[in-house]
């Protein structure tokens, strides 16, 4: 991704399309689009990617949770068939000032998380497909923020929030 | 930025990650993430357990074409529609929604002003504007309702909400908001019940000066 990003490498890019696609595609299919549609958004998402690589920040985020990031949005847009309301973007570090410690740890966390949620029962594990694909309400999200994965992902998110606190002292 | 005391619950953020939360909450968590480093942090956390969801579900299998036909447009010159930016006191999520211009004030009578920004069978969401030391107009909410101060501050029972606060109020909760006194008070609201315009009358006076 970072070779998409400051190379505008295409053959880095075939290989993100190669990994992500097959796997865009299954999430589109999952909310009941037949194949052609789930493949036209499987374009868009991934055309997205390629167009705003420039803000792909891997201190804050996994190239995965961007691309996950992306594809909700697009997802939400067709369904409303308006504009999902968005945070304002961060302004992103220079890429020389890239802290290569939050970009390890970062990894290191999410990967912990990977480890975590493979712990989790197969019932458990469904349900948390379901809460992050968009098919459980809030309400019933309720009951998953309970689930073990709460330390990792706070550890993520107190990660994050430090980030923040620095940047904006830089800033 | 003043210091965030109430924060939008967990859930919430869960379901706005995951495109779950109706269009009136996620413009009330997306303005709210564009002012508070907590909740943008805890956003992308959820964000990063839905990459791995991503990661991990079944490929299918994409059609010979899809990706020549990607890898074609690449070089096409991009047309990217800039993002809203923030203006005053309202944040570039609000402002994408007021669609760039400023709000459309509506009176509610006694210096208090809406500014609805969408109402449906599935909820709404507005803008209030309340004079220091008035009470909200009455609501009558139905379902949840998520209220964040954009400017000014208001108190009831449940505490004191300033910049960037917001309340969660069930249909339980039996609350009357009253504006601080400084500059007046402006809210982003939304509820999962459309609104009731009837009922719009504002509550008349009780709190002005009811302490």
């Amino acid at each position: 991704m970072i070779a998409v990003r400051d190379q505008r490498d295409k053959t880095a890019f075939a290989q993100l399309f190669d990994f992500y696609a097959p796997r865009l595609k299954a999430m589109a299919v999952r909310t009941g689009m037949r194949s052609d549609e789930a493949e036209d958004i499987v374009q868009e998402v991934l055309l997205t990617a390629w167009r705003k690589a420039a803000q792909f920040d891997p201190e804050r985020a996994q190239v995965s949770s961007w691309i996950y990031q992306i594809a909700r949005n697009r997802q939400v847009d067709l369904v409303r068939k308006e504009r999902r309301p968005v945070p304002e973007e961060l302004k992103l570090p220079d890429a020389d000032d890239e802290d290569a410690n939050q970009v390890l740890g970062l990894e290191q966390e999410t990967s912990q998380l990977k480890a975590a949620l493979s712990t989790l029962s197969e019932d458990q594990r469904i349900v948390v497909e379901k809460a992050y694909l968009g098919e459980l309400s809030h309400s019933e999200i309720r009951d998953v923020t309970g689930l073990p994965l709460g330390t990792i992902k706070s550890r993520i998110r107190l990660g994050l929030e430090r980030l923040r606190h620095e940047l904006k002292e830089l800033r | 930025m003043s210091d965030i005391k109430h924060h939008i619950p967990e859930n919430l953020i869960a379901a706005y990650a995951s495109g779950a939360l109706g269009h009136h909450f996620a413009l009330v968590v997306a303005t709210h993430v564009s002012m508070c480093t907590q909740c943008r942090a805890a956003l992308a956390a959820h964000e990063t357990i839905g990459g791995l969801v991503l990661e991990d579900l079944d490929a299918q299998p994409v059609s010979m074409g899809v990706k020549s036909n990607l890898m074609a447009q690449l070089d096409a010159p991009i047309e990217v529609e800039p993002a809203p930016k923030r203006m005053g006191a309202y944040p570039g999520p609000v402002m994408g929604a007021l669609g760039g211009d400023v709000p459309k004030w509506r009176s509610l009578g006694f210096g208090s002003k809406q500014s609805i920004l969408h109402n449906d069978a599935t909820g709404s969401v507005r803008l209030l504007f309340i004079p220091p030391g008035q009470a909200m107009p009455d609501h009558g909410h139905n379902g949840l309702e998520l209220t964040l101060v954009l400017q000014g501050s208001f108190h009831d029972e449940d505490g004191a909400f300033g910049v960037g606060d917001v309340e969660v109020a069930d249909e339980d909760v039996e609350h009357t908001p009253i504006a601080g006194n400084g500059p007046p008070c402006i809210c982003l609201a939304a509820t999962d019940a459309p609104l009731r315009f009837s009922g719009l009358v504002p509550r008349i006076l009780q709190p002005l000066f009811r302490i």
